[in-house]
C-alpha cells in the first residue's frame, strides 16, 4: 500500500497509455509471427529483420515521395513480396522436414538481411518523420497524437486480419489449412499457396510495424532484435499460434513493464516480460490465454 | 476380367501401380478401371492397399510405377489440389472435417473454386442441404462437434461440393448405427442417379454387393479378385477365399 501511495495517479495513467500503445505495436508484430507459426509450424527467426527492412523500405520511399503512408503501403507490399519470394526459395523446399531445420533456415536469412541492411544503408541510424506532430496535454505532459494513431491503426490492422480469416474466401482456406492440410489438399485448397501467401501476410504485417514505429526509435539494422525477443515472449505467453491470445498477451506484457518501469529504469523494467514467460513456461505451457478461438 | 457394358474410354484406369510407405512396400501392382457414373466396389481385409488405392488415385499418396489415367489423360504425380478441382473428390476413412470450421464452412472449402458463379453456389448447397436436412439445422455448427453419423454426412456433402466425376468413399459405413448405414446406401443410390461415379472401399459386404456393379478383391496390394456383383451375389466363395469371413 505504501508502495502505491507512493505513485501518483497521473502517472499511473501515464504508464497505462504507454503500454496500450506500445502493446498494440508489439501485438501487429506478434500477431505476424503467431499467425505464421499457427498455420504453417514454422518459427520465423527472420520476423525482426523483416519489421527492420520495412521500416528502412519506409524510410526511402518517404525520402522520395515525402509521404508517410505511401511509405507505409509501400513497405507492406514490397516485403510481403520478399516474404513469398523467401518463402517459395526457402522454406518450401524444407516442407515436411524437422522443424530444426526451418529454424536454421530462417535464422540464416535473419543474418543475410541484417548484414545486407548493415552494408546498404550503414550503422548510422535512420529517421522517419512521423505524419504528424501534434500534442495533446496529459498533465504536466505533452503526449504526442501520432502515438495514439500508431496504436489505433496497429489495432485496425489486426481487425482487419481477424476479419479476413473468419469471413474472407482466402481466410476460410488459410483456416482449413490449418486444421488439416492432407484434406485441404483433398479439396481443391492449392496449399503450397496458401503457405506463401500466409508467410507474405506476416512478413507484411512485420514491414507495416516497422514503419509505424520507425518515428519514436531510429531505424537501424539491429532494430529488429530487440522486437522480434518481445514478440516472442509474447506469442510463447498468449499460446503459441493463437491469434487472439498474441493480442492479449501483448498488451499485457507491454503494461507489465510499463508499470515496473513507475519503480526501476526501463531497461530494468524489461526483466518482467522474462519473468512473465518462465512462469508462463513452468505453469501455463500452452498459453496464458488459450481458451480464446483462432 | 468381364469388362461387360464398360465405354471404350472408361473414366478412371489405374494400371499397375506400386507404392511404398517408408521401406514397406505397400501395392505390388495395383489396376483397375471405372466407367463414367459407375459404383464398383473394393473389398479385402484390413491393411491390404485399399485405403493405399483411393489414396494414391486421389493425388495424397505418389505410385512409385504405374499410372493413372482420369478422362483419358495421365494424372499419376499431379498434386491433389489439382485432382479435386478435375473432378476426383475423396471421402476419407477418418472422415477428417475440419473440426473448428462451421458445416457451411466446411462445405464452402469445396466450393469458392474458380468459375463457380454465386448462383451456382447457392444451388449446390441448397442441394446437399435438401438432401442433409441434419446439416442444414447444424449450419453454423462447429464441426467438431457433430455426431459421427452426421460427420459422414458432412464429409460426404462437402466432397459432392466439388461437383465431383467420381467419389472415392473409403469405409463410409464404419462404426455407423445401422440406421445411419441404410442412409449411407441412399447416398450412393443418390450419387449413381446423378451419374457420379463411386469407388466403394467397405468391409460391409452385403451393402457393397449390393450397391456396386462390379466388385475387385485385393489382397497383399494386388487385385486377386474381380467379378460382376451379381455373380458374386449368386457365389461368395470368393469372398470366403480372400476375405475369410
Amino acid at each position: 500500500m505504501e508502495l502505491l501511495h507512493a505513485i501518483p495517479f497521473d502517472q499511473l495513467l501515464i504508464q497505462t497509455i504507454n503500454g496500450v500503445v506500445t502493446g498494440m505495436i508489439l501485438a501487429l508484430v506478434a500477431s505476424g509471427l503467431t499467425l505464421i507459426f499457427g498455420i504453417m509450424d514454422v518459427v520465423n527467426f527472420a520476423h525482426g529483420e523483416l519489421f527492420m527492412l520495412g521500416a528502412y523500405v519506409g524510410v526511402l520511399v518517404l525520402s522520395a515521395t515525402g509521404n508517410f503512408w505511401l511509405a507505409l503501403v509501400g513497405a507492406t507490399l514490397l516485403i510481403a513480396l520478399l516474404g513469398a519470394v523467401i518463402h517459395v526459395t526457402t522454406l518450401r523446399p524444407l516442407l515436411g522436414r524437422d522443424p530444426l531445420t526451418t529454424i536454421l533456415a530462417t535464422f540464416g536469412i535473419s543474418l543475410v538481411l541484417q548484414n545486407y541492411a548493415l552494408w546498404q544503408f550503414g550503422p548510422v541510424a535512420r529517421k522517419i518523420q512521423e505524419p504528424f506532430t501534434g500534442y495533446f496535454t496529459l498533465f504536466y505532459l505533452d503526449y504526442p497524437w501520432y502515438r495514439l494513431v500508431i496504436a489505433g491503426l496497429s489495432a485496425a490492422i489486426i481487425a482487419a486480419l481477424y476479419l479476413f480469416l473468419k469471413f474472407g474466401t482466402y481466410g476460410i482456406w488459410i483456416r482449413a489449412t490449418t486444421q488439416d492440410r492432407v484434406m485441404a489438399q483433398a479439396m481443391g485448397i492449392p496449399v503450397p499457396w496458401v503457405l506463401t501467401a500466409v508467410f507474405a501476410i506476416g512478413s507484411g504485417m512485420a514491414a507495416a510495424s516497422g514503419v509505424l514505429f520507425g518515428p519514436l526509435v531510429g531505424v537501424n539494422h539491429a532494430m529488429g532484435l530487440d522486437w522480434v525477443l518481445k514478440a516472442f515472449i509474447v506469442v510463447v505467453v498468449g499460446g503459441m499460434g493463437n491469434l487472439g491470445g498474441s493480442i492479449l498477451a501483448a498488451i499485457f506484457i507491454s503494461l507489465l513493464e510499463a508499470y515496473a518501469s513507475l519503480w526501476v529504469s526501463p531497461a530494468q523494467a524489461v526483466i518482467v516480460s522474462f519473468v512473465a514467460l518462465i512462469l508462463t513456461l513452468l505453469f501455463r505451457p500452452t498459453g496464458l490465454f488459450v481458451s480464446t478461438p483462432r | 476380367m468381364s469388362a461387360d457394358g464398360l465405354s471404350p474410354e472408361p473414366l478412371l484406369k489405374v494400371e499397375d501401380i506400386h507404392t511404398y510407405y517408408g521401406k514397406s512396400h505397400i501395392l505390388h501392382g495395383v489396376s483397375l478401371e471405372i466407367g463414367h457414373g459407375e459404383v464398383v466396389g473394393l473389398l479385402g481385409r484390413n491393411g491390404v492397399g485399399k485405403s493405399t488405392t483411393l489414396k494414391a488415385i486421389a493425388g495424397l499418396v505418389h505410385p512409385s510405377a504405374g499410372r493413372v489415367v482420369f478422362e483419358g489423360r495421365p494424372i499419376t504425380n499431379m498434386p491433389a489440389h489439382r485432382l479435386a478441382r478435375r473432378g476426383i473428390a475423396y471421402v476419407p476413412e477418418d472422415r477428417r472435417i475440419f473440426p473448428l470450421l462451421t458445416v457451411t464452412e466446411n462445405l464452402r472449402t469445396g466450393l469458392d473454386r474458380h468459375g463457380v458463379t454465386p448462383a451456382r453456389k447457392k444451388e449446390l448447397l441448397d442441394k446437399v442441404y435438401g438432401y442433409f436436412p441434419v446439416l442444414a439445422e447444424r449450419r453454423n455448427q462447429a464441426g467438431g462437434t457433430l455426431s459421427g453419423g452426421e460427420q459422414q454426412m458432412l464429409a460426404i456433402a462437402r466432397a459432392m461440393m466439388l461437383e465431383p466425376k467420381i467419389i472415392l468413399l473409403d469405409e463410409p459405413t464404419e462404426g455407423l448405427m445401422p440406421r445411419m448405414v441404410s442412409q449411407i446406401r441412399e447416398i450412393i443410390e443418390i450419387l449413381h442417379s446423378e451419374r457420379v461415379a463411386v469407388l466403394l472401399v467397405e468391409q460391409n459386404v452385403p451393402l457393397t454387393l449390393e450397391t456396386s456393379r462390379r466388385i475387385y478383391i485385393i489382397e497383399k496390394g494386388v487385385v486377386r479378385h474381380h467379378a460382376p456383383a451379381a455373380e458374386l451375389r449368386a457365389d461368395d466363395a470368393p469372398i470366403h477365399q480372400y476375405m475369410g469371413v
